[in-house]
């Protein structure tokens, strides 16, 4: 597999050098892999952190600034940040108001935000944790790791990060972080599997005229294989089995995701069908939001996610935000 | 066993992990993304390092010195579990200039407890335990332990993975082995050849 790269070994360090001489108003920490919205800490504000494996981008370096993210800790392609750099993140970010984690629901994120969230106490930095699991191809039970943290996060990070740029005191912020995780389900289908740096090659054998149902953002195959469908039959599949488990109540936040090698084109025309199933249940849509956001490096194919708003959270989705990877209002 | 022994043991280790770093990555790819040579490469490699800058002079400031270097070097579930395996058992050994076998037992079953614990996993659950178990089982008899963790290693092929990130695939998991409980396997193998070169 060809890719824009030097060597695999570098592909991190070289794109957060990239990071820093785009984006003058992040600080861009290379070598200790962090990266911080230049004002930071904000006086009396609630400092969030997330971070996870690379290879998502924008998330989550690409969501940090006003209105979202104080700070994201990239780690290896596909692989949890240490907590050396969550706790220079949160030292980083910490007003005195404490520290949010938000985290993807991992074996490897939930242990490393865990240890640093220890050691963060340490340094006398307040922190709360939120926990996204909002992939509804797993199966969430206690014999397994439980549901994948995917889509949700950039609404649990957006919301938050709204409350918190308001001046929420830390107890107020994660609980509405936690409310919209709590709110929020998400389905992904692959088309073609990434190809990791590491490997060079694709990361599962996905042939013409099959796709993959359930898949996660790490290149993991999903929980079934189908021949190919279009993409007004994937968006039946798609809603129905999020309703199945959502139950929705009020209007939604809609997220159509793309995993990064998936054109906007079929984008927008799979968010036609997603929004025609939606009217067909009768479920309203209060915001849509389609693009490339939560991606798994040039994997082909999309995600769903579907939040149950209320009129507060609604708000602080509007409220202006100001980052790389998202940004309007203001 | 005295430092030099200790640091002979964990330097073999590094060299097996870049010496078998593709298959372990081999491995990750069929149940994982592809990736846990290319950590645990770099976190061995890291290991080494550290224990030529700081020249640790116990066994037990070895273990922690390596331990805490995994952590702050490997990332993902992999750096936690190792670093905690080391830690703990360095920790358990305490300050003593030099152990026997009876005592490494004693202290790596501390360690792969705790492991157990951090992980959440239970025997069967297709993960590093599956190996690390038996290996301690098996000491003092540094050559039977490394068998014993082949063999470990061997038996998490069949199985269907219920912890990590091998669990999303469910009976897809079944026919791989754990890319873990392989490296941990490195690690014991590591052990047996410097107990026969010593």
């Amino acid at each position: 597999m060809k890719m824009l790269i030097n060597v695999a070994e570098r592909v991190v360090a070289d794109a957060l050098r990239g990071m820093a001489d785009a984006h003058p108003e992040l600080v861009v920490d290379v070598e200790h892999r962090v990266i911080v919205r230049r004002d930071a800490p904000v006086a009396g504000k609630v400092g969030l952190v997330s971070g996870g494996g690379s290879g998502h981008e924008p998330l989550h370096g690409g969501f940090v600034g006003p209105g979202m993210l104080d700070a994201a800790c990239p780690g290896e392609v596909f692989t949890s940040p240490v907590p050396d750099q969550m706790v220079r993140a949160a030292a980083a970010v910490d007003s005195g108001a404490g520290v949010l984690f938000i985290v993807k629901n991992y074996t490897g994120d939930v242990l490393n935000f865990n240890m640093a969230a220890e050691l963060a106490e340490d340094e006398n930095i307040q922190v709360a944790k939120v926990l996204v699991r909002d992939d509804v191809a797993v199966e969430d039970s206690t014999h397994t790791a439980g549901r994948r943290g995917t889509g949700a996060t950039l609404f649990v990070e957006k919301v938050a990060g709204a409350a918190a740029e308001e001046g929420a005191p830390l107890e107020r912020v994660t609980a509405l972080a936690q409310q919209v995780a709590d709110s929020s389900r998400s389905f992904g289908v692959a088309l073609g599997a990434p190809a990791t740096p590491a490997k060079g090659s694709a990361t599962f054998d996905l042939p013409a005229g099959e796709l993959e149902l359930g898949i996660g953002i790490h290149g993991e195959p999903g929980r079934e294989r189908r021949r190919i469908m279009t993409s007004g039959e994937i968006a039946d599949y798609t809603v129905d089995t999020l309703l199945a488990d959502l139950r929705p109540g009020g209007p939604l936040l809609v997220l159509v995701n793309g995993m990064g090698a998936t054109p906007l084109l079929e984008l927008y025309g799979f968010n036609a069908e997603v929004q025609r199933v939606l009217r067909e249940r009768r479920v309203a849509v209060a915001r849509t939001l389609v693009g490339n956001y939560v991606t798994s490096l040039d994997m082909a194919g999309c995600s769903v996610t579907l939040c149950q708003a209320d009129d507060e959270l609604l708000r602080l989705w509007d409220a202006p935000v100001s980052t790389p990877g998202l940004r309007w209002g203001r | 066993m005295d430092a030099g022994f200790f640091r002979r043991w964990l330097t073999t280790a590094a060299l097996a992990v870049e010496r078998e770093a593709d298959r372990l990555t081999e491995l990750d790819s069929a149940i994982g993304d592809a990736d846990h040579g290319s950590n645990m490469r770099r976190g061995t490699a890291a290991v080494t390092a550290a224990l030529d800058k700081e020249g640790p002079a116990t066994p037990g400031a070895v273990l922690l010195v390596a331990g805490r270097t995994l952590v702050s070097t490997v990332g993902g579930a992999a750096g936690p579990l190792f670093g905690t395996l080391l830690r703990r058992t360095g920790k358990a050994l305490g300050d003593a200039e030099r152990v026997g076998g009876e005592e490494l037992r004693q202290a790596l079953a501390t360690g792969v407890e705790a492991v157990a614990q951090l992980g959440g996993a239970a025997p069967g659950d297709k993960t590093m335990l599956d190996a690390l178990r038996p290996a301690v089982e098996a000491l003092p008899d540094a050559a039977a332990a490394a068998r014993a963790a082949a063999r470990g290693a061997e038996a998490t092929v069949p199985l269907r993975a219920r912890k990590g990130r091998a669990s999303y695939l469910g009976e897809r998991s079944e026919g791989h082995m754990d890319p873990g409980a392989a490296s941990a396997t490195l690690l014991f193998e590591a052990l047996a050849e410097v107990t026969a070169d010593a």
